[in-house]
């Protein structure tokens, strides 16, 4: 195979782009597909300062990388679940990939600043980890990026990611969370600007990228993954794209350009009512918001 | 050769495969959910592999609900 671009041997074959790219041209390929996404959400302002939220993962240090490539001051925040030798090994891969580069990487660790961990939270409440988990990171992402300064939080969702969340809540009609699956959620309300700066870029390209660029990232799964909802849809849309490549593609971004804007007032309305907290002072629209709810259980079992 | 799996890490010994899609269709993975490094490299589908190859499939797919 032979590299669209250059006609050198090519290292990646991307059937829905019906392209093969050497290395260079595939780097390439990745940062024009950020720099498309940031311009089509007005996502940044040109060298706009923005904090990466870092899992140690793939996809959140390509993230860190490319942003930081296109010229965007990124610091990265990881934050610790306490799952064990998956978040140790986690914190060792981002803080790997950011010293050598010396990149500024914010460190919070969930049991030192509030007393539970994602497994001791979800072991209290009985909700599934992954909900605790998600609470935790919304609001820890939101606080610390007031509390650091920054207007805007980046997260590493993929393609992939949006295409599998986009089935889920179609599947049940979510119209609310539909209409906040927006790749750069406006700020507001005390809520940071959030964006998805790879949301055009599938997971297998966020592989790739990683590998060719010599950035170790953390391959092993969470040990809370498996066999969720999730990844499930993640199978599902693969087998789909396997027999008709494009179709994640077409599925998310025909979502974005056709059904989002109708849903969007919707979204609009419903932060309507959000107030500080009376507890951390972050947006809810109750009095005491549902991570210091969490964090009052999960502590004091 | 040799083959490394992750997720669980693990190893397994393939005969007589020549190609990377070959061995993809052997091991029924679908080439979307995975990369193919042979040594330090990524290769693509069509790639042949050499009978003492030390290849790794790396699954991309990702979990996480958040
Ligand atoms: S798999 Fe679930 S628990 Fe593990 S990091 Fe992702 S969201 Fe959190
Ligand atoms: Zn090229
Ligand atoms: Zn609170």
């Amino acid at each position: 195979m032979k590299c669209r671009v250059c006609r050198g041997p090519a290292v990646i074959d991307l059937k829905r782009h019906n392209a093969n790219f050497c290395h260079e041209h595939f780097v390439a390929h990745c940062e024009e597909q950020v720099r498309r996404a940031i311009h089509h959400f007005s996502m940044l302002a040109p060298g706009e300062r923005v904090l990466v939220a870092v899992s140690g993962g793939k996809d959140s240090l390509a993230a860190w990388d490319i942003l930081t490539r296109l010229g965007y001051p990124a610091e990265g925040l990881y934050l610790g679940l306490g799952i064990d030798a998956y978040s140790d090994d986690s914190l060792a891969a981002a803080r790997a990939y950011a010293e050598p580069r010396g990149l500024t990487l914010h460190v919070v660790d969930l049991a030192e600043t509030h007393g539970f961990t994602v497994p001791g939270a979800a072991a209290v409440t009985r909700r599934s980890p992954c909900g605790a988990c998600g609470l935790a990171k919304r609001h820890e992402f939101n606080r610390v990026a007031r509390d650091l300064g920054f207007a805007v939080v980046a997260t590493g969702h993929n393609l992939d990611d949006e295409a599998a969340v986009l089935l889920g809540n179609t599947l049940r009609w979510e119209t609310d969370y539909l209409a906040r699956q927006h790749p750069a959620l406006p700020a507001g309300r005390g809520f940071a600007r959030k964006i998805k700066p790879l949301y055009r870029l599938g997971e297998r390209e966020m592989a790739a990228y990683c590998v060719l660029e010599k950035i170790d990232y953390q391959v092993d799964e969470c040990p809370m993954a498996a066999g969720n909802r999730h990844l499930g849809y993640k199978e599902t849309l693969n087998e789909l794209e396997r027999r008709s490549p494009g179709s994640k593609a077409a599925f998310l971004f025909g979502f974005l350009d056709r059904m989002l804007p109708l849903l969007d007032p919707a979204a609009h309305a419903e932060a309507a009512d959000v107030h500080p907290c009376t507890e951390c002072g972050e947006p809810t629209t109750g009095d005491v918001c549902a991570f210091c709810r969490l964090r009052e259980r999960a502590a004091t079992a | 050769m040799k083959v490394l799996l992750r997720n669980p890490r693990r190893e397994i010994e393939v005969e007589g495969i020549t190609s990377v899609a070959a061995l993809l269709g052997h091991l029924d993975l679908n080439p979307e959910s995975v990369l193919v490094i042979v040594g330090d490299e990524l290769v693509t589908n069509d790639a042949p592999l050499a009978p003492d190859a030390e290849v790794e499939i790396r699954p991309v797919i990702s979990g996480g609900a958040a």
